[in-house]
């Protein structure tokens, strides 16, 4: 279990004087649904990585073969912080991304 | 030492060149009656540039204290001022303000609620501001609004307290009156009000996040923790008021007492109608009766063991509010004053009277009358939970 301050512990007004430390923060543990690309279907627009709210959609410097191109980014999540919104499915051009219930995983 | 020089001025002037003294860096305010003079003159201060400072005019009150909170968080000193409607569309920001230890100085000319849609004074404005967090007291005159408005930055940047402060003075019947008053050189102001020096401020050399989320594990701490803070900043206001009082020669104190010695009913009274209240308790006690008033200055921190002394030997306590707890248990002063003094081993009868509501003319010989009476319902030991005093049935 992680130990959480006690209210003599927080610093005045909850004010945190770390820069970055939503890194810390991690939300994927929020997530009751996931993404699942269709690797088939990914053009590697890279819509889902634009529109992403949580810089959990990451740019992969490796490159693959891809219908329309000879080959092109690849994208996977960080499910650290995945906390499943679903924007990514929702935007995806070629309905690539499909929200899956994390039971089913 | 020469005598200072008493003068004539209006009271909302005399807020407003006290803040002028204490060298407020910004002042973010929307007009409202009976506020609208403090805020006025204030613009006109700093147009004239007798004060050095950012004066931003807002769409909204709310717009003014979200301003506050960004000028605060830097580490200026900040000033606003409002009523009625105007504190009802900041509470809001009002408890960010608080939780985040903002010290925003806030002059309340308290005015009634809407709807019926009235201009005049009542203290319904600062009941739905209550429970904010903030550090609330109450003036009686012109004097004391411009005392504590140079307390209040004092107490309020302290380090040790780090809140904003709601400085509640009645509408028109203390806010626009020509009162004759005392003030202080700059320099005396600038001897005893050091300057703001925040813990931590917005700086983008040394970066932190202020306002950050507080999930169900961190939020009951958090609020915990600014119970404490409030608490605690009692100390720090006795201390500021007692150095005032040593360095200037005016006393004040959370709780004050009027003719209490050997009283047996005391009445209580908040804000400007406590000066009625005195010319009723005078007239009583040239009559033989054994009453006295207790005047309460200090509402936030809630002065609970001041109160328990002052009151709890009395025989009836009157409490006197000028605001209804709709449908609730009585006046708001009178639910706090019983709920302090419902656990002492014998506590006096408590007779609330909620009435001058909206600017309703309450005299001093209709407070002599209510006093007279209470003892009569006390004596009955059938004590109404409250009565709206003066309505026509």
């Amino acid at each position: 279990m992680k130990r959480h301050p006690t209210w003599k512990e927080f610093p005045l007004g909850c004010v945190v004087t770390t820069p970055g430390s939503a890194v810390l923060f991690e939300t994927g543990d929020w997530r009751s649904f996931y993404p699942r690309t269709d690797e088939d279907k990914c053009i590697a627009c890279g819509v889902c990585w634009v529109f992403c709210p949580d810089n959990s959609r990451r740019k992969v410097p490796r490159k693959v073969k891809r219908p329309g191109a000879m080959y092109a980014d690849y994208f996977d999540f960080n499910f650290k912080y995945c906390k499943g919104c679903g924007i990514c499915a929702a935007e995806c051009p070629s309905c690539a991304i499909t929200m899956i219930e994390e039971r089913e995983k | 030492m020469t005598e200072p020089k008493r003068i004539a001025m209006e009271v909302s002037i005399a807020i407003s060149e006290a803040v002028r003294q204490c060298d407020a860096d910004v002042i973010s305010a929307y007009p409202i009656t009976p506020q609208t003079h403090v805020v006025e003159h204030l613009a006109e201060i700093a147009a004239q540039g007798h004060l050095d400072c950012e004066f931003i005019s807002v769409e909204s009150e709310h717009s003014a204290l979200s301003a506050c909170i960004g000028s605060s968080a830097v580490g200026a000193r900040t000033f606003t001022a409002t009523a009625s409607q105007g504190l009802a569309l900041m509470v809001e920001i009002m408890y960010i303000a608080s939780a985040l230890r903002m010290p925003i100085v806030m002059a309340v000319a308290n005015r009634a609620l809407s709807a019926p849609i009235n201009i005049w004074c009542d203290h319904s404005d600062a009941m739905l501001a209550r429970d904010t967090g903030w550090i609330q007291y109450f003036v009686e005159n012109g004097q004391e609004a411009y005392d504590m408005t140079l307390c209040s930055f004092r107490i309020a940047e302290d380090n040790r307290v780090m809140l904003p402060i709601t400085l509640n003075f009645d509408g028109f019947t203390v806010s626009h009156v020509v009162e004759s008053l005392v003030m202080l050189t700059d320099e005396q102001v600038r001897e005893f009000l050091p300057p703001f020096a925040p813990l931590y401020r917005l700086d983008p050399k040394n970066p932190v996040s202020m306002g950050p989320v507080g999930i169900p594990e961190i939020y009951t701490e958090a609020r915990k923790a600014h119970d404490e803070a409030i608490l605690a900043s009692r100390a720090v206001i006795d201390e500021v008021w007692a150095d005032f009082g040593k360095r200037f020669g005016r006393h004040y104190q959370a709780v004050e007492h009027y003719r209490t010695e050997g009283a047996q009913t005391l009445l209580v009274g908040m804000g400007g109608l406590t000066e009625s209240m005195r010319g009723a308790v005078d007239s009583l006690r040239d009559k033989g009766k054994k009453v006295g008033l207790i005047r309460l200055r200090l509402f936030r921190p809630f002065p609970h063991e001041d109160l328990r002394k002052a009151l709890g030997d009395a025989g009836t306590v009157i409490v006197f509010d000028r605001c209804l707890s709709t449908g609730g248990p009585g006046g708001p002063v009178a639910s706090e004053i019983r709920s302090a003094l419902y656990n002492l081993p014998k506590r006096p009868a408590i007779v609330s009277f909620i009435g001058a509501l909206g600017g309703r003319d309450v005299r001093t010989s209709q407070f002599a009358e209510l006093i007279e009476r209470s003892e009569a319902i006390a004596a009955s030991g059938s004590i109404p939970d409250y009565e709206m005093v003066g309505v026509r049935e």
